[in-house]
């Protein structure tokens, strides 16, 4: 145990230091930490009233025991009574370990406020600045409603001593950013700017740290302080190394002050005021000169302060960006700093010069430094120096040197540290193609790309790729040459798989006439990394396959071959056997014309901007990207910006869509099984026709005698049966109900009555769905002009919920038959209101119009996700927001079985924390919400009380409207 | 501002932490132990800055200490170096060449002269002889009070 220094008393605290520093294990801190925890309890306990220092003592060794990081619960009220005592030092244990472990009980927080008042208005200056300090260290709202009023008052009194001041304005500062709202300063606003002309430099010190902020947001009432930081910045600058006294350091006259004037200065334009200006100017070129002076000291203190100040200088010059002198100036004085031995200033200047390079006053002196830079990226040891390099080289970056900066971008790439290769991936195809005159280049730089840092290649990256061969015709034969040649290396990697299947799939034909890049090498190319690729690669080579047999006829045996296979028909997965089975029912039904159609080549792409750029920006933040794609013409972007849909979905969505749009277009041909989703067709080709014709004559049958029928059959709507154009009937009112039937569950009936039943069963996956739908007639009498539809009532429009019918039904059903249907249903946003499905034909000439809602609910695209209890927790927590949460106390309307009401909470879609909340009686879940635009994290509790037979339901997710709708949905199904 | 500022010993353990934002015990206990891991794990000849999360990390080591602060964005990294060698040379006048141990053993103290020098994050004042004449003043009216103790006593065992 080392010599206690200075006054100091506790040697009890000392000893129990001692101790747990001797432990010699983990387990025998703890015993002894919890000896003394027992200790101190029964102490607080005990009978025998504690004097202060013994209080002291104990409050400081829980004050220990908290900092080591085991948690204290007690201990807080003996603390209070410290602050309370007339002894300084155990005022100040007290102030500490409220500052540290702060407690939201309100009966603490009033007692800790009254004493601080009583400190406050004490009278003594060191009394008053421990309640200030303790004000700051907890900041809580609470102390900003209690002193917020106070402390202005303090700050500008003529007879507060210096010291208190400096602690107020602070204080103050702190308050005021964490509750601006009751931070009032009006009345004092002038004489809290003029304690920049204190005489202390002590309290101008502080005080600036106010004003800074309180100019940064209230520029216009704080603007008086430009011209008094510009004459106390030229008295420093201006004043010798030894004038300011203790306030020099190391030679350096005041630089925290001088930098946090020159800081201050940021927040306005330049001023207006000539005299000023011309001072202010002096100030910055006399920074600049002094960096040249030999240094006036060896430490690095001196040079760290002098630079300091000159960084902050260099700052506001490029904050003014309108004294082209001084910003090459500042320019040139980095230039030298690129090349200093300081680690230190190297990276700095880097940096710097990164803002610099963005202004065109210095755009062109940055240039000059580019050897230097390369220089920096090639040899700098420590990886953050070689991001600053990385970062400038894109910052200067421009149509004169860009092929230089993009190569030495691609070689530096190939050793590059695995934590900055994927922002440098981004970088360089974002500056391929900003830059791209010919673009060949641009297609070499992307599939270098993939080649030396395939894993790093994000999706953005090479779906853009793709969208702009697509989009522009000139480079499309070069961007199949190069493919085809990329994929000849003996091991690509699978984006690479994914561009050449992609480009030869639309563009093969281009250099197919060359016999070694003819069609049969190409498609056994593809073919031969096909088994090493992960499921949706394969997917995208199956579409590139089946455009294949489109583009080239004399492949269609060996390919047919391929579909056939039992690894493909038979594929476990189902997305890839369906292709085989689709595609392969596409290529031996489909006449050359309708393949032609249905494969046609794929379509420019809209053109939006590069979200390349935008993933950039969301990896550095808001104005790190300075450079911005100039010209949009080719701003197409293939994915939406989502995670899901790039050309691998678009590409099969443009061919299911073509088929779609081709299996209404040619009634005559057998196409209603193309998709061969069904095994048989139930009706021949002719029978459409003959549907429209038995329509015909229906609809010109009496119109009284079929809504008689009507009438008599109380289960059916009584729409006029006269027009088969009729509109839809609205939603049957069970309709909710029926729908509330299938929030936890995706199978079963939906609907049926004397005619009809509707059966339903779904998948959901991501934001993805399919739902069949059985169509069964219950009469022995067929149904005529059978047609289904749905729609998205009001809000719920097709940019929020995307449903398309994979095909039509036949419009006859016969009697005792049933007949299927598919729905896609994609989610693109979050929504409350479900689709509505109307069924509408005719049964005995009369027209049946039904409206149900489609059992599609928000819950349908939740991802379950596991997680532990502390995980929950801080979710649970960071949800906090009032809106975020949707409660709901109901009366339980079935039995609480807990099995029961587990299957209900599967069946939502979420997973079920075991484990989680301390109550086992309770439920908590946890699930994302899947939508194309975004994922919604929801957490779920769901109390039950048995006595009392209701519920509490609450839910937390980090979007209003779904908090609300999943805990309407789900309070209706207990 | 400064967001926290940790001291830490070459073999990770903590030895003070001031926190100048709300943030909980769980979330602190997290940031601490990943920038103790990123710190420690440079090489000596490299910078003193990084970036970590959205902040900027300024850090130095002195014999076998680790002072660490966060600071924002706009901050200015070799100032609050400074302010790191400024705390030193407080502490260092105030123990009297100070030790890894003095820290340790007056933990209660370091935090005194930490509050002395920076509230909110913000400087309060450079002045040495400033914060030290603050420190000092407690120090003599803790004197006066301190009436000598047994050693039993004071070991709670009188």
């Amino acid at each position: 145990m080392p010599a206690v220094s200075k006054g100091d008393g506790m040697r009890g605290l000392a000893v129990f230091i001692s101790d747990i520093r001797n432990c010699k294990s983990k387990e025998a801190e703890i015993k002894r930490i919890n000896k003394e925890l027992a200790n101190i309890r029964s102490k607080f306990k005990g009978d025998k009233a504690l004097d202060g220092y013994s209080k002291k003592k104990y409050v400081c060794k829980l004050l220990f025991i908290f900092l080591l990081g085991h948690d204290i619960d007690f201990g807080h009220m003996e603390a209070v009574n410290l602050l309370s005592s007339n002894k300084y030092t155990e005022k100040q244990i007290g102030y500490l370990f409220i500052s540290v472990l702060v407690n939201s009980n309100s009966e603490l927080i009033r007692l800790i406020n009254n004493a601080i008042k009583n400190d406050l208005s004490s009278r003594n200056p060191t009394f008053m600045c421990l309640a200030l300090h303790c004000i700051a260290n907890v900041g809580s709202r609470e102390m900003a409603e209690a002193f917020a009023g106070e402390i202005p008052r303090i700050l500008v009194a003529g007879d507060t001593m210096d010291s208190v001041k400096q602690s107020a304005a602070l204080c103050l500062l702190r308050l005021y950013k964490a509750s601006p709202d009751l931070v009032l300063m009006g009345e004092w606003t002038s004489r809290v700017v003029h304690l920049l002309n204190d005489q202390h430099m002590g309290v101008v010190t502080a005080a600036i740290s106010l004003i800074t902020c309180l100019s940064s947001k209230n520029p216009d009432e704080f603007k008086t302080c430009v011209s008094l930081a510009v004459s106390r910045l030229s008295r420093i600058v201006s004043s010798a190394s030894t004038d300011l006294q203790d306030y020099t350091y190391y030679f350096v006259p005041a630089p925290w002050l001088s930098c946090k004037l020159l800081r201050l200065l940021q927040c306005y334009p330049p001023p207006e005021d000539g005299a000023v200006k011309g001072r202010l100017v002096e100030c910055l070129e006399t920074i600049l000169n002094k960096a040249q002076e030999p240094p006036k000291s060896k430490k690095v203190q001196h040079s760290n302060a002098k630079n300091a100040i000159l960084f902050e200088a260099i700052s506001l010059i490029i904050h003014y960006d309108s004294e082209p002198n001084l910003l090459v100036r500042a320019c040139n004085q980095l230039g030298q700093f690129l090349q200093h031995r300081e680690t230190n200033l190297r990276y700095l200047a880097l940096e710097s010069m990164c803002t610099l390079a963005s202004s065109e006053f210095s755009h062109e002196a940055v240039k000059t430094h580019i050897e230097t830079v390369i220089n920096a990226l090639k040899t700098e040891r420590d990886v953050s120096v070689r991001q600053r390099a990385a970062d400038l080289l894109y910052a200067m970056c421009d149509r004169s040197n860009a092929k230089q900066i993009v190569a030495e971008m691609l070689s530096y790439l190939e050793t590059a540290d695995y934590s900055i290769r994927e922002e440098m991936v981004l970088k360089v195809a974002i500056l391929a193609e900003k830059y791209a005159v010919d673009y060949s280049w641009y297609v070499d730089t992307i599939l270098n790309l993939i080649r030396i840092a395939g894993d790093y290649v994000s999706e953005e990256v090479w779906y853009r790729v793709i969208q702009i061969v697509i989009n522009r015709d000139d480079v499309q034969g070069y961007a199949a040459k190069t493919v085809f040649e990329a994929l000849q290396a003996p091991a690509c990697h699978e984006n690479m798989v994914k561009v050449g299947g992609y480009i030869l799939g639309e563009f093969g034909n281009l250099i197919a006439g060359d016999p070694r890049s003819s069609p049969l090498v190409q498609f056994n190319l593809l073919h031969s990394k096909f088994h090493l690729c992960s499921v949706p690669t394969r997917a995208l080579l199956l579409s590139a396959y089946i455009k294949f047999i489109n583009l080239f006829p004399e492949t269609k045996a060996t390919i047919q071959e391929v579909l056939r296979s039992d690894s493909q028909i038979r594929n476990s997965d189902v997305e890839l056997q369906q292709r085989a089975v689709e595609y392969l029912k596409l290529s031996s039904i489909a006449s050359t014309d309708v393949l032609a159609t249905v494969l046609e080549e794929m379509p420019p792409f809209p053109e939006r901007e590069s979200s390349i750029l935008a993933k950039l920006k969301k990896k550095k933040g808001p104005g790190a990207v300075s450079v911005e794609l100039e010209d949009g013409k080719e701003r197409g972007e293939l994915n939406g910006g989502g995670d899901r849909g790039g050309p691998n979905s678009m590409f099969t969505l443009s061919l299911s869509l073509s088929i779609f749009l081709f299996v209404f277009q040619s009634t005559p041909s057998p196409s209603a099984d193309l998709l061969g989703l069904r095994s048989a067709a139930p009706v021949s080709g002719a029978a459409p026709s003959a549907g429209s014709l038995l329509v015909d004559v229906f609809s010109e049958a009496g119109p009284a005698a079929s809504s008689a029928g009507v009438n008599d059959d109380g289960f059916l709507s009584s729409a006029p049966p006269s027009a088969a154009s009729e509109d839809p009937a609205p939603p049957l009112p069970e309709s909710d109900e029926l729908l509330n039937k299938f929030v936890c569950k995706n199978n079963g009936v939906l609907f049926e009555n004397q005619l009809l039943q509707i059966g339903i069963k779904s998948e959901y996956r991501q934001n993805l769905g399919r739902m069949y739908l059985f169509y069964g007639n219950k009469t022995s009498v067929q149904f005529v002009s059978f047609s289904t539809t749905v729609s998205c009532p009001g809000e719920l429009q097709s940019h929020i919920l995307q449903l398309l019918f994979t095909k039509t039904v036949e419009p006859l059903v016969e009697g005792g038959a049933q007949v299927q249907q598919v729905i896609n249903i994609e989610c693109l946003t979050d929504f409350i209101d479900a689709p509505l499905l109307n069924i509408k034909f005719r049964y005995g000439g009369a027209l049946q119009n039904i409206s149900l809602k489609l059992p599609v609910t928000i819950n349908k695209f939740f991802q379950p996700t596991e997680m532990a209890a502390a995980d929950f927790f801080q979710r649970w927590k960071q949800l906090s927001q009032p809106q975020q949460e949707a409660q709901k106390i109901f009366k339980a309307s079935h039995g609480m079985d807990t099995e029961v009401l587990k299957a209900k909470l599967l069946g939502l879609g979420t997973a079920l924390l075991e484990n989680v909340d301390p109550n086992p009686e309770n439920y908590v879940c946890a699930g994302v919400i899947q939508t194309k635009a975004q994922q919604v994290g929801c957490l779920l509790r769901l109390e039950p009380n048995a006595q009392a037979q209701m519920y509490r339901l609450t839910l937390r997710s980090s979007k209003d409207t779904v908090s609300q709708r999943v805990c309407d949905l789900l309070a209706e199904q207990f | 501002m400064m967001r926290f500022m940790l001291l830490f010993s070459r073999q990770g353990k903590l030895r003070l932490q001031k926190w100048y934002t709300a943030t909980a015990e769980r979330d602190k206990k997290k940031m601490v132990r990943e920038l103790m891991q990123v710190v420690l794990a440079r090489k000596p000849k490299m910078s003193s800055f990084l970036e970590w999360r959205d902040l900027k990390i300024v850090y130095k080591r002195y014999a076998s200490l680790y002072f660490c602060c966060a600071v924002e964005e706009q901050d200015n990294e070799l100032i609050t170096l400074e302010v790191i060698h400024r705390f030193v040379e407080l502490l260092d006048k105030y123990f009297g060449s100070v030790c890894e141990l003095d820290i340790i053993f007056n933990f209660e103290k370091a935090y005194f002269i930490l509050d002395e020098f920076l509230i909110g994050g913000e400087i309060q004042d450079t002045s040495k002889k400033s914060v030290l004449k603050a420190i000092e003043q407690a120090d003599l009216l803790q004197e006066e009070d301190e009436s000598p103790r047994s050693v039993l006593e004071e070991m709670g065992l009188a």
